[in-house]
Parts: structure tokens; C-alpha cells; sequence
């Protein structure tokens, strides 16, 4: 295994994974962008304005926060959250976005472009677009943009133009299929603001870099707070930003844990679930090489997660080369487990997670019953749940007005 | 030499420009694609590319989208096209290339697909979303197997991506004539001539321009700058259109047969009075052999209309 701080290589690979797998209108400003954002991250002006909003205006530090009365129900470690969900517009989303949406206008694109899956993203896009005076347009599945209508509202509010995407499964790699289509075709003006940590070099690198102030904070917070380590880091992988984000940081933390949560749908078994690193097989999807769930033939397969944020068929390359390192675990959470955990949040500590956060709720519900009261679990947070309530009330059975 | 390479110097001694009919494969099933295929050998199409159908096309339009939709739906594999180029190559010579994504040539196997290929009788291969910085694997694999792997050049690629592009191209360089995703367009985009001949200052290499080009006043005006011109959406959106109709091979063999008809003309120009409006950037004829005189496409019925 390489150190963490050496990859990706000049080329974007991790290992065999990530790269730039795009068709040729796309590399030049691929490399233009790697260039600009090369500059940026040596530039300390950038990084003080980025600093800046990042206190001033999204609400960082977020707090590590011991969930008391949930880790006395488990009855074993004790669960810490770093609050993710505390962040403005809700989510650990912001942090990409203002990183890269002050790349954008330093890179003077008068338009940024996103996909977006459970809307979080998009909101978060739309949010730095605002602030910024950047045209905005937010690709969403036609099928998350009935799950995600609240989101949607608030993206329109925000001066954005949400744009449904009808092909394939409707869901968030379509969107980012039309996302790529509508970058080739408006390259010279346009700023593709991708919001997790995956396609081509160098947005797995950018976006973790972005994303790595959440595993910052938590070392210096649980040394605080704990006078060491935590013994084990769970964090929820769709494209794998959040957890990427808390993550890396820990990489060199040899005895610290790191476990991804992968959604499990309706359970492996059944082929309807969202889990690339457990079901999947090596491949090439939106410009890079990792773990994909597709079939015999490489066409792409379906995922399927109650949760929109973590409905993608694939992960990011980083995470697939820290699987094979053996130094990431991945373990899949089902639906009905995800609910549990966002059921079990709620009435034990007061806070309503996303049920992309649920899935790593769930997960260390069920280790921290296996763990001793000494054991530390912190759970990457990443979002909060109050645009899921009516996807939780369908699944409980439960009519709203 | 390969077949590729003995077909444009075949036609750079006859004075034409190749016409390059692309369609998908298995749209609307792998039977009417062998059909499909020799309606346009007949039809004077000197290069024939088919479209491996794959689930997450972002570099077409919603034309070819829909295809590969149709033809994944009728159960086209990457390992059944190439049952079908081989059962094809009984009966059409033309040259054939492979037009896919690089997902399902890695399920494949770069190996396996590369011998595959080249036994069922495929001459080239075009990866849309490998450059040439990711395709030292599969190059390796088609060199040994005997397969052409063209590249792609697009306008914003750079001097150093241009020369890189044009030396590692095998069997002629794809020039994406526009900024955007395959489908019809109304316009040739302006910075065109520009573009190839930015090409032609490092290269030899036969040209051949695609995306955009639908009609055959579009198809003359690009042949006065490439040594081929590639026309896919259009003749994917008549296949949509006339599916299940008895008449779909011959209009299929019609419509090729009026985009080839420009291709045959001299390229210094005809003086027809129909004649569209001359490419921006000028001719950009004289970084090409010349051709030679009265070899426009003798015997041919079709004429452009």
C-alpha cells in the first residue's frame, strides 16, 4: 500500500483505480481544471477565503457529539456523531461546494452544472451558486425528483434550474450521464461541480481533499475528548464523499478501524441493493475504474436503496483501492435496518439523520453490541433527515396530509 | 496493411472520400443489423461502424440513445455482435469497425475481445471514453490481434494532445467535429477546416469527421476537407422509423447511397449549381494527395437528389 499522501499518482490512478476514462472533448479541460485547482490549493488566498466560509457560513467546526442514551440502548461502545448534519443546507455536501464552486470562479466559468441524487447536492450547488452569482442547473433523476420534491422546491427557490433526466433507471448515474453530456457540449463556459468522490481525475483527489476537514476535525476532537483514538470510524458509501471525508486523515491510524456502509436495498440476496464493494466487479462508469455492480457483459446494473443519496452502481476508485489494500472493511445495511437506525436516532437522541446516515447508524448499532464499553465508534453523520420524513411515513405505512 | 488502411488508399487513388454508415448493433434485432450492414455496402458505404449498445452512453444524443435502449432490450451482448460480424462476413467485404464504450470490451477481456474481434472479421475498434493515456492495455491486445484502434480528436484538444492523438491512431483518426454529444445538426460548426487542418500539419493519416453530419449537403462540404465522412444519428433515427417496415434495407441502401454520391465528385469542386455554401475557414485541400482525375464513382445508379 502506498502512503495516502502520495496518491493519486500525476496520472490520477489509484493503484489500478481512477483515472480518466472520457471521451477526448473532455480531457484538455479536465487537465485545465487539474491545473487551475493545483493553483488554488498552493494559493493561500484560497484557501483563507475557503477557510472562511467554511466557518463563517456553512458552521464548521462541526461538534463529535456522544450519543449517550443511543450507546446505552446498544449496550456496549459508546457511539460518538461527528454532525455532519449540522453543516448548512444540511448536509457535509457544503464542504465540496464551496471548495469548488470558488474554483469555478476563479476558473471564471459563469455557469456551474451538477448532478444530484437525493437532492442534497443539488441544494448545496444551488446554495454556493447563490452566494457566488453563478448560473445554475442541477441534473436530477425524474424518479429521485418524486422521492426528493422538497429538495427540488428548495433548489428552484435558490435560482436554480432543476432539469429531470427520464433515461436509463431515472436515478442519480442517469443524471450524471446528462450531467457529462451537457459538460462536453457547454465545456468553454461551464464548470461541472461533481459532488462526490468519483469520475475522472482529478475529482476523486478534489473532491476528498474538499471532503477531509470532517476526518480533520475528528482526530483533534476525539483526542480532546477521548485523549486518543477512536477505535472504529462507520460512515455511509455511495459515490463515498462523506466517508472518504472522514476517513482519510485516520489512513496512517493503523489501529483504527475504518468501515464503509454500503446500502443493502432489500438484502443482497435479492439483486435489489446498492453494495459495488460487496456485489460488485471491477469496471469502468463516468470516468474511472473501480467496483461496479454490472453484468456479464459490463452493462451497468440498477442499484436500488430507499435512499436516493446512496441509489449509484458504483464507488469511488479511492475506496476501491483501500478495499483491495485491505485497509477499508465494507459491510452492506439494508433498508429495513437503515429505518431502524433513523427510528432508533430520533427517539434516543433528538436527531432526525438522513437515511444515507441511518445506514451508518444502523451499522454501528449492531458493532457496538459486539464491542466493550471501552470501545469507541464515531459515526460520519453526513446528513439530516427532515427531506426523507414522507419517504420514512411511506415506509412505516404512515398517510400524510 | 491492414484492411482500413488498403480501403482509403484505395480510394485516395480513385479520387473519392470514404462514407462511413454507422448503426447499432441489434437495433431492432442482430438479424436486421446483417441486413442493415450489406443494404449499405450496396449502397456504396465504404466503412461500416456498429455501436456496441451499453447502459451509460453519455457521449450520444438521445437518437443513439434510444437504439442502444432498443437493442440492449432485444438482448444484444458485445459477444453476440461479434457472432454477427462473422456470420456477415460471408457475404460483405466492407470493412467493419466496432464503435463502444470500454465497459463492456473490459467484461470481455481485452485479450479475448481483441482475437474475437479480429477472427470474426472486425478491422477496427473505437473507444469512446479511452484516451489515449488509459489505452496502452487494449492497444497492446488489438496490435497483437490485428486490429486497427482509432482515436478520437476533438476540438478542444490541444497541439500536444493533437500529435499524440494522430501518431498513436491506427487505421485513420476520428475527428469529432463539434463540442456536444452524436446527433443531427442543422449548421457544420464554423472552426471545422480550422480544425482538420491543424491535423493534417501533423499527420498523413486518413481523416474521417463525425457528429453532426446528416445530410448530403453536409456530407459534401465535409468531404472537401476529410478522406471520410461518418453519418450515424441520421441513419439510426431512419432505422427507428422504418423498423418493422419490408422497405427498410432498400431505404436504408438509398440514403447511403445519396450521401456517397458527394464523395465521388471531385473534390476541387464540380461547379454544380446546387453546391452549398463553401466551408468557413476555406478549402483546406492541399495537405492531400492529389486525387486522381475521372475516378468519380463509375457505374454507381444512385445520384444525389
Amino acid at each position: 500500500m502506498t502512503r495516502a499522501a502520495a496518491l493519486p499518482d500525476a496520472r490520477g490512478h489509484f493503484g489500478r483505480f481512477g483515472g480518466r476514462f472520457v471521451p477526448e472533448t473532455l480531457m484538455a479541460p479536465l487537465v485545465e481544471l487539474e491545473r487551475a485547482y493545483a493553483r488554488a490549493r498552493r494559493d493561500r488566498r484560497f484557501q483563507a477565503r475557503l477557510a472562511a466560509l467554511l466557518a463563517d457560513y456553512a458552521g464548521r467546526p462541526t461538534p463529535l457529539y456522544l450519543a449517550s442514551r443511543l450507546s446505552e440502548h446498544c449496550g456496549g461502545a459508546r457511539i460518538w456523531l461527528k454532525r455532519e448534519d449540522l453543516c448548512h443546507t444540511g448536509a457535509h455536501k457544503i464542504n465540496n461546494v464551496l471548495g469548488q464552486a470558488l474554483l469555478a470562479e476563479r476558473m471564471r466559468k459563469p455557469r456551474v452544472i451538477a448532478e444530484t441524487g437525493a437532492g442534497q447536492h443539488g441544494v448545496a450547488t444551488a446554495t454556493a451558486a447563490a452566494l457566488l452569482g453563478l448560473e445554475c442547473e442541477v441534473y436530477m433523476g425524474a424518479e429521485d425528483i418524486e422521492r426528493q420534491a422538497l429538495n427540488v422546491f428548495r433548489m428552484r427557490l435558490l435560482g436554480a434550474r432543476v432539469i429531470p433526466v427520464e433515461a436509463g433507471s431515472r436515478t442519480l448515474k442517469d443524471a450524471i450521464n446528462e450531467a457529462l453530456r451537457d459538460w462536453v457540449t457547454n465545456v468553454r463556459t461551464t464548470y461541472y461541480l461533481l459532488g462526490s468522490a468519483l469520475g475522472p481525475h482529478p475529482y476523486p483527489m478534489m473532491v476528498r481533499d474538499f471532503q477531509a476537514v470532517i476526518g480533520r476535525e475528528t482526530r483533534r476532537q476525539a483526542l480532546a475528548a477521548l485523549g486518543r483514538l477512536p477505535d472504529v470510524l462507520v460512515a455511509c458509501v455511495g459515490g463515498g464523499s462523506n466517508a472518504i471525508g472522514l476517513f482519510h486523515r485516520f489512513i496512517g491510524d493503523r489501529r483504527v478501524r475504518l468501515v464503509g456502509v454500503e446500502p443493502g436495498g432489500e438484502g443482497l440476496a435479492t439483486g435489489r441493493h446498492g453494495a459495488s464493494m460487496t456485489a460488485g466487479a471491477v469496471g469502468v462508469l463516468h470516468g474511472c475504474m473501480s467496483y461496479l455492480l454490472q453484468n456479464d457483459d459490463g452493462q451497468i446494473a440498477t442499484a436500488h436503496s430507499i435512499s436516493a443519496g446512496l441509489d449509484y452502481p458504483g464507488v469511488g476508485p479511492e475506496h476501491a483501492y483501500y478495499r483491495d489494500a485491505g485497509r477499508f472493511e465494507f459491510v452492506a445495511v439494508t433498508d429495513a435496518e437503515a429505518l431502524e437506525g433513523f427510528q432508533a436516532l430520533t427517539r434516543l437522541e433528538g436527531v432526525m439523520p438522513a437515511l444515507e446516515s441511518a445506514h451508518a447508524v444502523a451499522y454501528a448499532m449492531r458493532l457496538a453490541r459486539t464491542l466493550p464499553r471501552s470501545a469507541s465508534i464515531v459515526v460520519g453523520l453526513s446528513g439530516r433527515g427532515d427531506k426523507d420524513v414522507h419517504v420514512v411515513a411511506r415506509a412505516l405505512g404512515v398517510e400524510l396530509g | 496493411m491492414s484492411r482500413l488502411d488498403d480501403t482509403f488508399a484505395a480510394l485516395r487513388r480513385r479520387g473519392e472520400r470514404a462514407l462511413v454508415a454507422y448503426f447499432t448493433a441489434g437495433d431492432p434485432s442482430l438479424d436486421e443489423t446483417r441486413r442493415l450492414v450489406a443494404a449499405a455496402a450496396r449502397g456504396g458505404a465504404d466503412l461500416v461502424e456498429l455501436g456496441v449498445p451499453f447502459s451509460d452512453p453519455l457521449a450520444d444524443g438521445p437518437v443513439i440513445q434510444r437504439a442502444g435502449a432498443r437493442a440492449l432490450a432485444a438482448g444484444t451482448t458485445l459477444p453476440r455482435v461479434l457472432e454477427t460480424v462473422a456470420t456477415l462476413r460471408a457475404d460483405v467485404g466492407v470493412p467493419l469497425a466496432l464503435f463502444t464504450y470500454y465497459n463492456p470490451v473490459l467484461a470481455f477481456g481485452l485479450k479475448a475481445f481483441a482475437r474475437t474481434a479480429a477472427d470474426a472479421g472486425v478491422d477496427g475498434v473505437l473507444v469512446v471514453d479511452l484516451p489515449p493515456e488509459e489505452a496502452d492495455p487494449l492497444a497492446a491486445e488489438a496490435r497483437a490481434a490485428g486490429l486497427d484502434l482509432v482515436h478520437l480528436v476533438a476540438p478542444t484538444s490541444t497541439p500536444a494532445r493533437v500529435r499524440l492523438i494522430a501518431r498513436r491512431s491506427r487505421g485513420f483518426i476520428y475527428v469529432v467535429s463539434l463540442t456536444g454529444v452524436t446527433g443531427e445538426r442543422h449548421e457544420l460548426p464554423p472552426g471545422l477546416g480550422a480544425q482538420i487542418r491543424t491535423l493534417r500539419l501533423v499527420t498523413t493519416k486518413p481523416v474521417c469527421v463525425g457528429f453532426g453530419i446528416a445530410r448530403p449537403d453536409q456530407v459534401r462540404a465535409v468531404g472537401r476537407l476529410a478522406d471520410g465522412v461518418i453519418v450515424g444519428s441520421a441513419l439510426v433515427r431512419l432505422v427507428e422509423e422504418r423498423a418493422g417496415a419490408p422497405t427498410l434495407a432498400a431505404d436504408v441502401e438509398r440514403f447511403v447511397a445519396e450521401l456517397k454520391a458527394p464523395l465521388r465528385e471531385p473534390p476541387g469542386g464540380s461547379g454544380e449549381s446546387h453546391r452549398p455554401r463553401p466551408q468557413p475557414g476555406g478549402s483546406g485541400e492541399s495537405h492531400r494527395p492529389r486525387p486522381q482525375p475521372g475516378g468519380s464513382g463509375g457505374g454507381r445508379p444512385t445520384q444525389n437528389k
